[in-house]
């Protein structure tokens, strides 16, 4: 994790002119220009930079006039004490504007992921009972079409059938754009209307995936030995399946899961963009094109710290659910 | 209690021996082309996947490039016609004669692309798994770095990082964007981590079976043991993984050239033809359907090549 | 003695991708009431096809039960609707004890709660009821501290506790009949031991009839009443246990008893095994199965099966030859 933020920091340090992101045509005079540098500490090397970025610079003392002498104390306390700078574009604290965008992502994230956990389940489940039949096979060449579809294509084509051309047929037709319809202000029935687009489009590619993973610890569950016991047990298939199968069948889908969610926080890039979502993924995009360095690394930061915790979490998860693990 | 002495009157024949009764063992290449054959998915997926390639090349010698990129203002967002059955784009390009070009360029970057991402996985894979130790941990902490952070974003970064001003290329004779070059090494430099994962793990079982004691025993040297022994015999999961990869490879450039920091006009990709598509999505629905059609086609096909691969390849996968 | 069990003609084939298999074809044969009876031969013989088919515990598909009858207390196993089947006869009438201890039960659920689902199912039993047998159940089967035990999970039991729980799941309900495929082959010989007695003991004690698989000639000595051998899906010789040791026919038991170590035999120092390895069931037989292996074969063995014939004295066997008298049947 160390090593990929100084990887990543040299790279976004060389991403072009910060001080023209920040201030674009108003700040031209070059003395200025200079003030800003020693300001946020362009001018120094990219190790101190980085330095600066990762504890801080209140413990040392800022040139700002450029008179050679250090006078002026440092007010940056570093990521490791929660600060990640001010963001070159907006001149906000990097956190804050991350973390207003923050919401917004897990919402749209987490109701996606809810959607196909759930989803998957039933057909996961429904599909291996009925291994080679009619519904398998349209759910397998199903989930491979879901699984390689593109996530903007899917987005436009959606757009296109049940925003343009629903309005078009003068059906009700669903919004593309945004959580709220300007209008009709700040509701849950607007949010969960503007929900339905974005959502049903994130979720057809894990969708695909949870779907054909499910089915497969399934089978292989469905397989077992102790299944075989308890049919000869005489137990109702109901209970031989949702508690003998499933049970065991769900250990392998906790840690896909787990290992899954972290990257939730990114939210979806594509999906946020097409659908004017003010989440995170775009917030990415449109600071990444500008070269603002802290908002990126914030993000950036944010997922990987995200990523390390829910291992841990996924692995204390599992160790609860697996007895075999618990005890040994 | 004992066995019967052998019989007075009747004279035995001799048992049949095994290869009598036994067809003679199939090689393992015609037995994956059996299990492959099988796969249905997968020969439609090898059919579409010629169709492609020809529609690429073959379109390449209807239309000239030079037409792809013509422009023309006047004619402008026009939807299908005989004249321009895709339609044509914002600026009055033929959309069909640059889905053919941008075929090319997806193409080659999903096998560039790969091609560097297996050099790369391979090696570090087998250093990894081959030498192990301190060698080993290195190289691990360093791919869980890169696996940490989610691939699409590291892309965006790096394709911001790389994206000064890079001159065009003249490669045979045509012009490609410097971009593409970009591109293909952004998306091999950060898929490799999970091809090194899989090789190390095939090369560390490998490396204590017998065959490696007894070309280690025969003096056999480090390299030879790498790349002669043990690398063909944990090829099937590469071969998977690779062709995968191309797939994976074309969707990601569509993703960062849909997002705008991919390959820059004028050389075509379908991924690039599709930025700003949503746009006009009330007035020019040919502007994505077509070129978005195609990469879900190659995509699809390609993936379900792969799987047909892997159940044909991988012995451990099962058989129905 | 009433017959509990009559199998006629049973017919199980598997649809695989490679082709068919010819796993059971055409066996019969029955049970007595309180009767032991052991199944015999190689692995991939049939033997736990033919007592799946019994219950129908066989994945259908790819499995198929293409004919036979299965005559249980004057009802067609066969016949009966997947649901009675389900309540009335697995678990509760007929269950089963199988081949590995380690894989059969389910290691994320505790003893306790395997113990005690048929006894809810089939005995509507509250939990403190269901707990309280479970308890007697783990006691009989020789398991010390069963109260504590019923918390713990599978792995924390050793090869031969899970076998003796595994007996104890299958006794819960009090079953007439008790199938046992291989249930000591997974375990250490002793182990082996302690388990056959502790059936024997069962059986004593509570009147069971049992259907004991094995490969193993040996275990079926001092266990079983009556004894089937059965090579490639066929039953090739059937006797009661006495006659066929002393007087063993067909020239596949003939090689099965050369293959056991035995006391007498110490100084001939090495063991005889079977040339070869059982047929391909993926093709339908045309001759003798076993003809390929067998040290006796004649002409006629390679153009029609032998059919299973008395011999008298409960005896039967299917092969053309009399091995003992040197001539064709």
């Amino acid at each position: 994790m160390f090593l990929i933020s100084i990887l990543l920091f040299v790279m976004l340090q060389n991403m072009g002119d910060p001080l023209a992101t920040m201030g674009g045509r108003s700040v031209t005079r070059r003395e200025d220009r200079e003030r800003l540098a020693r300001q946020f500490g362009f001018d120094k090397p990219i190790l101190v930079q980085y330095v600066y970025w990762l504890v801080g610079n209140d413990w040392t003392k800022v040139d700002i006039n450029g008179d050679g002498i250090a006078e002026t104390p440092g007010i940056r306390k570093g990521v490791l004490r929660g600060d990640f700078g001010t963001s070159l574009v907006t001149r906000q604290p990097a956190m804050q504007l991350i973390l207003s965008r923050l919401p917004n992502t897990l919402l749209l994230m987490l109701v996606s992921e809810l959607v196909v956990v759930l989803g998957a389940l039933f057909i996961g489940v429904y599909s291996a009972l009925k291994q080679y039949s009619f519904f398998d096979n349209l759910i397998t060449t199903l989930s491979f079409i879901g699984y390689s579809m593109p996530i903007f294509f899917l987005a436009l084509g959606a757009m296109y059938i049940f925003a343009v051309n629903f309005k078009r047929w003068g059906l009700p037709y669903l919004p593309t754009v945004g959580m709220f319809d300007p209008q009709a202000g700040q509701t849950p029935g607007q949010l969960l209307w503007h929900l339905i687009l974005p959502v049903t489009v994130i979720s057809v590619n894990s969708f695909s995936g949870y779907s054909r993973y499910i089915r497969s610890t399934m089978l292989e569950a469905l397989n077992q030995d102790y299944i075989r016991t308890a049919r000869a047990k005489g137990l109702p298939r109901r209970e031989t399946v949702f508690i003998h199968a499933l049970k065991n069948a769900s250990l392998p889908i906790v840690t896909i899961v787990g290992l899954d969610l972290p990257f939730l926080l990114g939210g979806a890039l594509v999906t946020e963009r097409i659908f004017a979502w003010p989440g995170m993924g775009r917030l990415f995009i449109d600071h990444v094109s500008r070269g603002d360095t802290p908002v990126v690394m914030g993000i950036m930061m944010l997922i990987a710290v995200a990523v390390v915790v829910f291992q841990i979490l996924t692995d204390v998860v599992y160790a609860w659910l697996d007895p075999r693990i618990r005890y040994n | 209690m004992t066995v019967a002495n052998p019989l007075p009157n009747i004279q035995p024949l001799k048992p049949l021996s095994l290869d009598e009764l036994e067809a003679p063992p199939l090689t393992l290449s015609k037995m994956a082309w059996l299990k492959f054959r099988r796969h249905k998915m997968a020969l439609v997926g090898v059919g579409i996947l010629v169709l492609m390639i020809l529609y690429c090349t073959l379109g390449g010698l209807v239309f000239s490039e030079k037409f792809a990129n013509y422009n023309d203002t006047g004619i402008a967002l026009q939807p299908p016609s005989s004249v321009h059955p895709f339609g044509t784009d914002v600026i009055g390009r033929d959309i069909l004669a640059r889905t053919i070009y941008g075929g090319q360029i997806s193409l080659l970057i999903g096998l560039i692309a790969v091609m560097l991402e297996t050099t790369l996985g391979i090696i570090i894979g087998a250093v990894s798994g081959y030498f192990g130790g301190l060698v080993d941990s290195l190289l691990m902490r360093f791919t869980e770095a890169i696996l940490i952070v989610p691939q699409i974003f590291l892309l965006l970064v790096m394709a911001k990082f790389f994206a000064g001003n890079i001159p065009n290329l003249t490669i045979l004779g045509r012009e490609f964007s410097g971009s593409v070059v970009v591109i293909i090494a952004i998306i091999g430099l950060t898929s490799w981590p999970y091809l090194a994962r899989i090789v190390r793990a095939e090369f560390l079982t490998l490396k204590e079976s017998e065959f490696v004691l007894a070309a280690r025993a025969t003096g056999s040297s480090t390299f030879d043991i790498i790349f002669r022994h043990i690398l063909p015999n944990s090829i099937a999961p590469i071969v998977v993984s690779a062709t995968l990869g191309v797939a994976n490879a074309i969707t990601l450039e569509a993703y960062i050239s849909f997002l705008g920091l991919g390959v820059r006009p004028p050389t075509a990709t379908w991924g690039n033809m599709l930025e700003g598509a949503y746009n006009y999505i009330d007035k020019a629905y040919w502007l994505w359907l077509f070129p978005g059609l195609l990469i879900l086609l190659i995509v699809l096909s390609i993936n379900f090549v792969g799987d047909g691969l892997r159940d044909a390849l991988d012995p451990r996968s099962r058989t129905i | 003695m009433t017959i509990l069990l009559e199998v006629k003609n049973l017919i199980t084939r598997f649809h695989t991708p490679e082709g068919t298999v010819f796993a059971v074809n055409g066996v019969s044969f029955s049970l007595e009431e309180g009767g032991t009876l052991a199944v015999v031969g190689e692995s991939g013989c049939g033997k736990s096809v033919t007592m799946m088919s019994l219950l129908r515990l066989i994945p259908i598909p790819p499995g198929e039960i293409v004919s036979g009858i299965v005559n249980y207390h004057g009802q067609d196993l066969l016949k009966l609707s997947e649901n009675s089947m389900q309540s009335d006869i697995r678990g509760k009438e007929i269950a089963m004890v199988f081949q590995d201890p380690m894989t059969s039960l389910n290691p994320v659920l505790t003893i306790g709660r395997q113990l005690t689902e048929p006894l809810r199912v089939h005995l509507n039993y509250q939990p403190d009821q269901a707990r309280k047998r479970a308890v007697d159940l783990l006691e009989l089967v020789g398991i010390p501290d069963p109260s504590k035990r019923l918390g713990d999970y599978p792995h924390q039991f050793s090869g031969g506790m899970r076998q003796r729980v595994m007996i104890a799941m299958a006794l819960a309900c009090n079953p007439t009949m008790l199938i046992a495929d291989e249930p000591t082959t997974a375990l250490d010989v002793t182990i082996q031991a302690q388990i056959i007695e502790l059936v024997k003991e069962l059986r004593d004690k509570i009147g069971l009839s049992i259907i004991w698989i094995t490969h193993d000639l040996g275990v079926v000595a001092g266990l079983a009443e009556h004894v089937i051998v059965m090579y490639a899906g066929y039953i090739v010789e059937e006797a009661d246990v006495d006659t066929l040791y002393e007087n063993p026919r067909h020239p596949y038991t003939l090689a099965l008893m050369a293959a056991l170590p035995h006391a007498e035999r110490r100084r001939e120092s090495r063991l005889k095994s079977i040339p070869g390895a059982p047929p391909n069931l993926l093709v339908e037989p045309s001759g003798c199965p076993f003809a390929s292996r067998c040290e006796y074969v004649v002409e006629k063995c390679r153009l029609e099966n032998p059919p299973l014939k008395a011999l008298g004295n409960e005896h039967s066997m299917a092969c053309w030859l009399d091995v003992k008298m040197g001539e064709l049947q």
